[in-house]
């Protein structure tokens, strides 16, 4: 069995220093907080498993959760981690580990479940978020670099009293999803092409909703509810 | 006939959340003191656990238990397991970790150690028959449902004889036959035989199989990751170890499953077993590389085929033999249906089918949208347009001549079916796609571009029948209609809900469909899958109408007078006929109901029906009328589900790759329920057929038994730009009678229909190359347009 690395460990040295590892980020990266020595290195660890045969697990995108970072935080001396997220219009105020992604942040700390994870490694957009406008996959951009952003959900397209947003009404209109786990994700992308093209042809929108996979192969349904709410809005 | 509500388009109920973000599925749900669980999976192919050291990773803050194969129930072999000390698979779940959060959890998989002692493994079927080769278990080589776990070598002498690049057909585990198959072949003009691979790959469902439990009260509450719904709750109660009525079971939306989240799967029941063993809810999120291992797989087929035709074109005899690679354990009988497949779509007058199910230690196989007929329609397709070529006909009329009618016999004992217009599709689909026009443009080349047309045609049973419909008028007036089907994402659910609201004449407005939620009192209802819920459901859910329609008409007599004969349904109120003052409202009649109690208000329980509605029923018994049947309509034969397609592309022989110019998938499906969701099905099948066609597969090294990728970008469903930006589709429209209302299903043959059709294009640029073989990717193409030969050899199987 190749020697495997869990892909959140690619770039992470376990004889670096706390020091050396925090003077290497980049400056919106607050060190770890919760950094403690391993009893065994990671090397020593891989070495071990391949003498013993013994199993690494096949992915590696996992999340703090709400419990341990909390408790984590309350560690004396530790660094700020509490900052103000704009998201969908609202400024919120919410505690985050260096590491973590903005679709984690989302689902699991503001409770904004519309945005899927599908796989979580920026492959599929079920994640698609925008940022300041423009679709970004939530999966692979981490949290603090959106401190001074505006983020846009699919929770936050509907208008003040709740009506939906035209690109919303053209999706059900044209029945755009089936499963639906795409959909927010779609949704996004095509809020942000009309956004920055209000009257796109077909084939631009094909090229803009390009980073969206659907299952279900929904894309004739998508791109007639893209252009319908194009003709609408 | 004409409908109110059947054929008409209506927006589902479960849309709005779709595009609000509000629909919740697996993954969204959480619950106070939640724990996070990562499991620990196999990194070998075929191994045995020795021994798991778990003292560290306990000591870890924040970790909370470990659950291993010691704890959780076990099965005996070849069943899926959900933890094993012996796993067949790379990425078959060894231990499940439960900690505050999931970085923790993982952290603590990483200080566990397992000793694993390496075991024999084989990912090629062919290399497990051959004499002497590995066994995927140490119990044997051949299993599948209903076909024994045992061990079956072919002889020396059999793969001798076939030679390298032909199937051996050694002895197979199932056969059958019917006509005379010499004859059949003594009298055809024209024989062919070719040995063909289609390649199996993961489901790629956008969801990945994320799963959430707690228990309450000594009731298990699972939030699952499902395409069904009651058809789960005796599978995953016995995966649990409980009783079917101590499992809740919560499933109301579902990213995707095509056929791998229908039927009970044992990796949701471990946050159940790990909540049991915490007292605390554990959510079990799994990640896209898992999916690939443990998220089920189409099998795939190593085939020889050898088929008769007449001069015309008919087929007289068809010898198929088909091995099937299953994966190490249960797996899926999509080689038996590759069998009814090459019977009903080509009516062959002899016919053998004999097939042997492999395993091989690579994902556990499931059923995929078509199981077997898909692979057969990718297969068997592209050789009758080799026949067409040598006979001198058209694609289109060899397949006419055919393609099953209303007097289609189909298998081993010929039986007939409910009805098939798979000629009125071929026929509906060569016009509108004007295929006497665009078969002229075949072979066109525009510099290193050249022209193909292709059609295709696929099968897939259609509709079940024995299922139980529940529904209940409100003293509000509103009809609740209970449907306990699931929700895969085709809006069948919501469609075969009309027709209870057909029969009862009700404004689709004033109805509401109760689903998703044991809470919410689900009659026992087949799985959504199988093509099957158009015809399925339609049947159970006009079951219970009818019996409501009857109550209603009885409550009416009973109080207006008369007999029942003299009432008939108005606009929400039953009515005397001739004398429309003399009536009850809907809702005055289930405040009746509620009165009369007994059989009205659903407190007789109906002998026939299944223990699941039984226990619904007792739920809503008492809140208004209501009405429960079994479906005992009669069935006679298989309802078929038949498509066609028709594709038209230009291919570059320089890089191998085409474009789809133009699709179109004609549907037979009996009567059409609701023309947009059918519209996205023939569409978005077709996607899926493309991508079975020319992109997707396995990798596995046959010498580490590893696969060499588990991501999108790697295995490739399409994507927008894969497919055309516009596609059409059709429906024949004509109704079975075998349902109430004539629909059958169809959501499975509109992707192979698609398959067959891109492959045969393909072959029609290349001026009719065959390569035998799924996917044709790109490098495939240069070879053959360069008349090259390939860098697979025939029968490899699991290649890039």
């Amino acid at each position: 069995m190749a020697e495997y690395i869990p892909p959140d460990a690619r770039d992470f040295d376990p004889g670096m220093t706390f020091e050396e590892f925090a003077a290497q980020d980049p400056p919106w990266v607050r060190p770890i907080a919760d950094f403690t020595p391993r009893p065994v290195s990671r090397r020593e660890f891989i070495k071990g498993v391949i003498v013993s045969g013994a199993a690494v697990t096949a992915a590696g995108f996992v999340f703090r959760g709400p419990g341990s970072a909390s408790a984590r935080a309350a560690t004396a001396g530790a660094p700020e981690r509490l900052i103000s997220l704009e998201v969908n219009g609202r400024v919120r105020r919410v505690d985050v580990m260096p590491q973590e992604t903005l679709a984690m942040t989302l689902r699991y700390k503001l409770g904004l479940t519309g945005t899927k994870l599908g796989c979580d490694r920026g492959e599929c957009g079920a994640c698609t978020v925008l940022i300041d406008g423009v679709p970004n996959y939530s999966c692979s951009t981490l949290t603090h670099s959106v401190r001074a952003r505006t983020v846009t959900t699919v929770e936050g397209l509907q208008g003040p009293g709740g009506e939906l947003h035209p690109v919303q009404r053209a999706f059900m209109a044209e029945l755009g999803p089936q499963c639906g786990f795409c959909t927010p994700g779609q949704l996004m992308s095509a809020v942000g092409l009309l956004q920055s093209n209000p009257h796109p042809t077909r084939e631009q929108a094909r090229l803009a909703m390009s980073g969206n996979l659907c299952r279900c192969g929904a894309y004739d349904h998508y791109l007639n509810s893209v252009m319908r709410a194009a003709r609408e809005a | 006939m004409a409908y109110r509500l059947i054929g008409k388009d209506f927006t589902p109920p479960d849309l709005l959340g779709k595009v609000t973000g509000k629909a919740k599925y697996a993954e969204d749900f959480r619950a106070e003191g939640m724990l996070y669980c990562r499991l620990l999976t196999s990194p070998m192919p075929h191994a045995r656990v020795r021994r798991i050291d778990t003292s560290r990773a306990l000591k870890i803050p924040g970790v909370v238990a470990v659950l291993t194969a010691d704890d959780v129930p076990s099965f005996p072999p070849p069943h899926n397991s959900i933890l094993t000390n012996e796993p067949h698979f790379v990425g078959d779940p060894i231990l499940a970790v439960a900690a505050e959060d999931e970085t923790t959890a993982e952290d603590a998989i990483e200080q566990i150690r397992v000793e694993l002692e390496p075991l024999p493994f084989v990912v090629n079927p062919l290399d497990s028959l051959y004499p002497g080769g590995p066994d995927a278990r140490t119990e044997g080589n051949v299993a599948n449902v209903r076909l024994d776990l045992q061990k079956i070598k072919w002889t020396a002498k059999d793969f001798a004889l076939a030679g390298e690049n032909t199937l051996p057909q050694g002895k197979p585990a199932e056969e059958w036959s019917c006509g005379d198959l010499e004859a059949g072949f003594a009298a055809g003009r024209l024989v062919l035989e070719e040995s063909f691979v289609t390649g199996g790959y993961s489901h790629h469902s956008m969801e990945p199989r994320t799963a959430m439990a707690y228990w309450q009260n000594g009731k298990c509450y699972l939030h699952g990751s499902s395409q069904s719904q009651t058809f789960m709750y005796y599978g995953m109660a016995r995966y649990i170890g409980i009783k079917p009525e101590d499992l809740v079971f919560i499933a109301e939306y579902c990213g995707g499953g095509f056929g791998s989240k229908g039927a009970p799967y044992p990796v949701m029941s471990i946050p159940a077993h790990m909540s049991r063993k915490t007292g605390r809810p554990v959510l079990m999120r799994i990640s896209r590389a898992e999916e690939y291992f443990l998220g089920a797989a189409r099998p795939g087929f190593q085939g020889r085929v050898k088929i008769g035709f007449r001069e015309d074109g008919r087929i007289t005899a068809v010898d198929l033999y088909v091995v099937h690679e299953n994966g190490p354990n249960v797996g899926f009988w999509d080689f038996r249906n590759a069998g009814n497949a090459m019977s009903i779509v080509y009516q062959p007058l002899a016919m053998r089918w004999r097939g042997i199910s492999v395993l091989t230690n690579t994902p556990p196989r499931g059923a995929q949208r078509g199981p077997g007929e898909n692979q057969t329609a990718a297969a068997i397709e592209p050789i009758i347009d080799k026949a067409a070529r040598e006979l001198g006909l058209d694609r289109v009329a060899i397949r006419r001549i055919n393609a099953p009618d209303n007097d289609g016999k189909y298998g081993a004992d010929q039986g007939p079916l409910t009805s098939a217009y798979l000629k009125d599709a071929l026929d509906r689909g060569a016009a509108e796609f004007k295929w006497e026009e665009k078969k002229q443009l075949s072979g066109r080349r525009r510099g290193s571009k050249v022209v193909g047309v292709g059609v295709g045609q696929a099968y897939h049973s259609a509709g079940s029948s024995g299922f139980d419909g529940l529904v209940r008028i409100t003293p509000d007036g509103v009809l609740h209609i209970h449907s306990g089907v699931g929700n895969l994402g085709t809006y069948s659910y919501g469609a075969t809900s009309r027709v209870a609201a057909e029969v009862l004449n009700y404004r689709w407005e004033n109805c509401v469909i109760e689903r998703g939620d044991a809470r919410k009192h689900l009659p026992w209802n087949l799985g959504q899958f199988g093509s099957n819920t158009s015809f399925t459901m339609s049947r159970a859910n006009h079951a219970a109408a009818m019996d409501a329609r009857a109550k209603l008409l009885e409550i009416a007599a009973r109080d207006l007078g008369g007999n029942p004969d003299d009432y008939e349904l108005g606009e929400e109120r039953v009515v005397r006929k001739g004398d429309p003052a003399s009536h009850i409202t809907y809702a005055q009649a289930a405040r009746r109901a509620i009165e009369l109690g007994g059989k009205y208000a659903g407190h007789e329980v109906p002998e026939d029906i299944n223990a699941i509605t039984r226990m619904s029923l007792a739920g809503v018994a008492g809140g208004g009328l209501v009405g429960v049947a079994k479906d005992t309509l009669a069935k006679v034969g298989v309802a078929p589900a038949l498509a066609a397609g028709f594709v038209q592309i230009e291919l570059d022989v320089e890089t191998g790759r085409f474009e789809i110019l133009d699709y179109l998938g004609v549907a037979d499906c009996g009567t059409v329920l609701h023309p947009q969701s059918l519209a996205t099905q023939i569409k978005g099948g077709a996607v899926m057929g493309f991508g079975m066609a020319c992109m997707e597969r396995h990798v596995y090294d046959p010498k580490l038994g590893i696969p060499a990728n588990i991501g999108f970008y790697q295995c490739k469903p399409p994507s927008y730009l894969d497919v055309p930006s516009h596609m059409h589709s059709a429906a024949v429209d004509l109704a079975d009678p075998q349902n109430p209302i004539g629909s059958r299903g169809v959501g499975e043959p509109v992707m192979g229909c698609a398959a067959a059709a891109l492959i045969c294009a393909i072959s029609d640029a290349l001026g009719g190359h065959l390569f035998n073989r799924t996917p044709i990717v790109p490098d495939m193409i240069v070879n053959a347009a360069a008349g090259r030969g390939q860098s697979h050899k025939p029968l490899q199987v699991n290649t890039v």
